[in-house]
């Protein structure tokens, strides 16, 4: 009697997930019905290489006042990705007066790393954005490619199945990627967590129709 | 341009930039005697050399005795202005220095590094040398390259815009377009 009430349980839960997930997924590729106007709270994933110059040259198009307050996130062994956002913020310490932040997060795997030591920074990184992500619970989720924002965009997506927090994930793509998408890109694309996914050539476009061609950035 | 060097002929510098990486093929290459003669008779009289975290160091030469000047330096924390004051520039495929220096509208020849495992900036490279914004080359072709280089048959690149995803984003979060 427990050994069928336990199994009935677990279908229905896997059912009622299954079709949470399934219009999770719907809604989220449909512009919002949203007209309250209110800023909303922004976390940035910025990355080594010409990822945080490629964000920062996206957000200075942004208008400040809509997407605040804005939180920087970059990996822990990233040194010069803050501080370019603080340099574009006019920021000198951690915490901006209007509630921007700085923060770093540890990182999924570093270039070179064992997979199998992988696994165990993987889990790390995935509980340190869990605690990251409580704190900050953004409305809005600007990421561009580097490996830190996958950990990010999965616990978003469990905090939009279960209610905890709607979170608009925009993800473009890098410049550099010209004919394939980046790990980061193709996983998001495939498991349609982002909301929207640009990309700035149009042999993309060609290969993911689902992603937005939008030209160059820089 | 002809190969007479005088004192009162225009400084004209080569700039080769590696980033935040280590490309020792590139730096030896373009130190050898070979590349600087050649860059020589294209009129250039200068070469400084960002040689990031590369171990191959370059030989400094004061150019008194009509050959390229050569300095180098490992990094920088902005390299805007040796982009400005340069003729050429060589750089690593990174999209970084590629864009920053296309911007600037510079002649630019970008050097693939065929040691790095999974090569994905080649693909940038090739689809703007395709466009015609600037020349592609390996370590083992640069010399030929700068041979044959040609700066007329360049195409400007015109600079991105980002407001087009800027205006997308906030159309999905239904804000007023403006």
């Amino acid at each position: 009697m427990v050994e069928f009430v336990t199994i009935f349980l677990v279908v229905i839960t896997t059912t009622l997930l299954v079709v949470r997930v399934a219009y999770v997924i719907s809604q989220s590729s449909k512009p919002t019905r949203n007209t309250s106007q209110k800023d909303l709270s922004t976390l940035v994933v910025l990355g080594s290489g010409g990822h945080t110059a490629e964000m920062i040259n996206l957000l200075s198009v942004m208008q400040k006042d809509r997407f605040a307050p804005r939180y920087y996130i970059a990996a822990a062994t990233d040194n010069m990705s803050l501080q370019k956002a603080r340099v574009f913020e006019g920021i000198l310490d951690d915490k901006g007066a209007d509630g921007t932040q700085f923060m770093q997060i540890y990182r999924s795997r570093e270039v070179g790393q064992s997979y199998i030591t992988s696994v165990g920074t993987t889990l790390l990184a995935l509980g340190h954005a869990l605690w990251l992500m409580v704190k900050v619970r953004p409305h809005v989720i600007l990421c561009n490619g580097p490996g830190t924002c996958i950990p990010i965009c999965a616990i978003a997506f469990i905090f939009k199945v279960l209610g905890i927090r709607w979170s608009y994930i925009f993800y473009v793509e890098s410049i550099a990627r010209v004919k394939r998408l980046s790990l980061s890109g193709l996983l998001l694309y495939k498991l349609h967590m982002a909301d929207q996914l640009f990309v700035q050539w149009p042999q993309l476009q060609k290969q993911y129709p689902r992603a937005h061609y939008v030209g160059r950035l820089m | 341009m002809d190969g007479i060097n005088n004192h009162f002929e225009a400084k004209r510098t080569v700039f080769v930039t590696v980033g935040t990486t280590s490309f020792d093929s590139l730096v030896r290459t373009v130190d050898s005697d070979q590349v600087k003669e050649a860059l020589s008779e294209k009129g250039y009289t200068h070469l400084v050399i960002q040689m990031g975290r590369g171990s191959y160091i370059p030989k400094k030469s004061s150019g008194e005795d009509g050959s390229l000047a050569v300095d180098y330096f490992t990094f920088s924390s902005s390299i805007a202005d040796y982009l400005r004051s340069a003729s050429l520039v060589i750089s690593h495929a990174g999209s970084g220095s590629i864009f920053e220096t296309l911007r600037m509208a510079k002649p630019l020849v970008v050097v693939v590094n065929e040691d790095l495992m999974d090569n994905h900036q080649s693909e940038l490279a090739e689809e703007l040398a395709e466009r015609k914004h600037l020349f592609c080359a390996r370590p083992q072709t640069l010399y030929q390259v700068i041979k044959s280089l040609n700066l007329d048959t360049i195409v400007p690149y015109e600079p991105g815009d980002a407001n087009p995803v800027a205006r997308l984003i906030n159309k999905h979060l239904g804000f007023p377009a403006d």
